[in-house]
């Protein structure tokens, strides 16, 4: 872990409500897909965590979905300014149990902590499918992003007007070696359900620290209670009670 | 100088990460050199392990936190079998052992466990937690409750024992004295005060339990008066905290009348804010012309 300040080198909108915001900074505390940071935002007391979606040199990417206080200041903020981050925060996705054909599902903007792991498990030689899954036209971003890592890209809407019509449980290619979820809870069950191979899920919480120390975002699992922003916020399919 | 003696134990400073924002220190010392604090008291322990209440757990305000983890820990055993052994490789000073409980019995068989722990210092007793039905807070807004927790605990340990307060109570004065007056070595307060807050998407409460604790720089001055009142009450030494974020809070919490300050939810926010206190507290001592710590309890 470390607390480094950022500077914002750009902060767009990508899709409706969601921004993708680049920062400058300190990443070498960042080493796993799956990660998270969390930012210190003037006026508000508790960080906001928000899962590490791409680093490159000393570039750290975000993708935020605008929805509350927090996510709305930050979308207003501009290259130039500064942001306090917490990095290096959470365990991140084992990508050394991926076989040769990984499986990447995402929904919403539990998309963006796939976007760096696909990075990675192509940079190792795997063959990469994404499904990632929207509400609707307006809420997809990064297909083509996905695509050009060489990435199979799946994406579906929910009310069909863009991809395959339906969920990822719809789109779910016939063969993979592993696969590893990010989304809405709902999405994530559906996925536990319609999967047949071992497989990685990032869980969400609200959280007090984010790293550990307030048992604000603890669960239960096969295991025993776990932290999401300590012990997680990757648990291993077979830790799942569900 | 900063060293000052809490309950007959000298400690190097009055900085004290508070219960419930520390865990059992591994977390901090993996950042930073624990043993610059003054002790730090550890996770509300209870006899059973504990999950606490279903999440979320966390809400935030204005200036402020809201939380209501219930008492999550390992159980007395695990903390003693466990914690504390890889804690002492970390963290060579006395510790303080944050104890909770369910009944008078379930308090006094946990600190009879932890009497016998050299690494333990002082036995900071929880009768406040306004997390849990049943225990905790029902002890600590009863003066007759309050006081039997006390002298059920003085029964078993020779430690020094530190009655946390609440401040969801009239009169809090009456409490420590009823604390005080059934053998409590010191008072530390204030625990967080209940408060909640609704999503306006979901119109529901935020938290899943619907109320919980209320701390943070948001609860300062509230906590200030309440030492202050304790202080002018009793004659055993008060630990001070709520809402402190920096080595000013530290010097006025003092000036109210604590002899150490315990520092919580601003840990949760800057992991490294104990460590700044305690690096900061000499130049704010210089800049108010305070030579010793010590001498400024209470004479505001």
């Amino acid at each position: 872990m470390k607390q480094a300040l950022y500077e914002i080198t750009s902060n767009r909108r990508i899709a409706d409500a969601v921004y993708e915001i680049k920062l400058r900074g300190d990443v070498t505390e960042i080493k796993i897909p799956g990660q998270f940071v969390n930012l210190k935002i003037d006026g508000l007391y508790l960080r906001r965590p928000i899962s590490v979606c791409d680093i490159s040199g000393d570039c750290l990417t975000l993708i935020y979905k605008a929805i509350g206080k927090g996510t709305f200041q930050l979308s207003e903020m501009t290259a130039g300014q500064t942001v306090d981050v917490l990095s290096g925060l959470g365990n991140g996705y084992d990508l050394s149990v991926s076989g040769i054909k990984p499986l990447l599902i995402g929904g919403g903007v539990g998309v963006p902590p796939l976007y760096w792991l696909a990075k990675r498990l192509v940079e190792d030689g795997n063959s990469v499918t994404a499904v990632l899954g929207f509400n609707s036209a307006k809420d997809v971003f990064y297909g083509d992003e996905f695509r050009s890592l060489g990435v199979e890209t799946r994406i579906t809407t929910a009310d069909g007007s863009y991809g395959v019509k339906g969920f990822v449980t719809d789109a779910l290619p016939e063969f993979y070696t592993h696969f590893y979820a990010c989304g809405p809870e709902p999405m994530l069950k559906a996925v536990y359900r319609n999967t047949f191979t071992s497989g990685q899920f990032s869980f969400e919480e609200r959280m007090g620290c984010g790293f550990g120390a307030c048992m604000g975002c603890s669960c239960r699992t096969v295991t025993g209670y776990k932290r999401i922003c300590k012990d997680g916020p990757v648990l291993k399919k077979e830790e799942i009670l569900w | 100088m900063t060293k000052i003696s809490l309950c007959g134990i000298t400690i190097d400073n009055p900085v004290i990460p508070a219960s419930g924002a520390f865990g059992y220190g591994r977390e901090f010392a993996e950042l930073y050199d624990i043993n610059i604090l003054g002790t730090f008291s550890f996770k509300g322990t209870t006899l059973e392990p504990r999950f606490g209440n279903e999440t979320p757990r966390i809400a935030e305000c204005n200036c402020g936190m809201l939380n209501s983890v219930g008492l999550q820990n390992p159980g007395v055993d695990a903390v003693v079998m466990h914690e504390l052994p890889e804690l002492k490789k970390v963290f060579a000073k006395p510790v303080m052992a944050n104890v909770s409980g369910f009944s008078l019995e379930e308090y006094a068989a946990v600190c009879e466990r932890l009497d016998g722990v050299e690494q333990i210092g002082w036995l900071e007793v929880n009768i406040s937690c306004p997390n849990v039905r049943g225990g905790g807070m029902s002890f600590g807004t009863s003066a007759k409750q309050a006081a039997a927790v006390t002298a059920a605990v003085k029964k078993v340990t020779g430690k020094p024992v530190i009655m946390k307060l609440s401040p969801n109570v009239t009169d809090i004065t009456e409490i420590a004295r009823a604390c005080e007056d059934a053998g409590a070595d010191g008072i530390s307060l204030i625990n967080t005060l209940i408060g909640m807050r609704i999503d306006l998407q979901r119109k529901k409460p935020v938290l899943a339990n619907t109320f919980g604790g209320l701390s943070g720089p948001a609860v300062f001055p509230v906590a200030l008066r309440m030492v202050y009142q304790v202080a002018h009450a009793v004659r055993i030494p008060v630990i001070g905290m709520g809402g402190v974020s920096d080595a000013d809070g530290v010097i006025e919490m003092m000036l109210a009348g604590a002899s150490a300050v315990e520092v919580g939810a601003a840990n949760l926010v800057n992991p490294y804010v104990c460590r700044d206190i305690v690096k900061n507290l000499p130049a704010a001592m210089e800049k108010y012309g305070i030579e010793n710590l010590e001498d400024i309890v209470g004479i505001a």
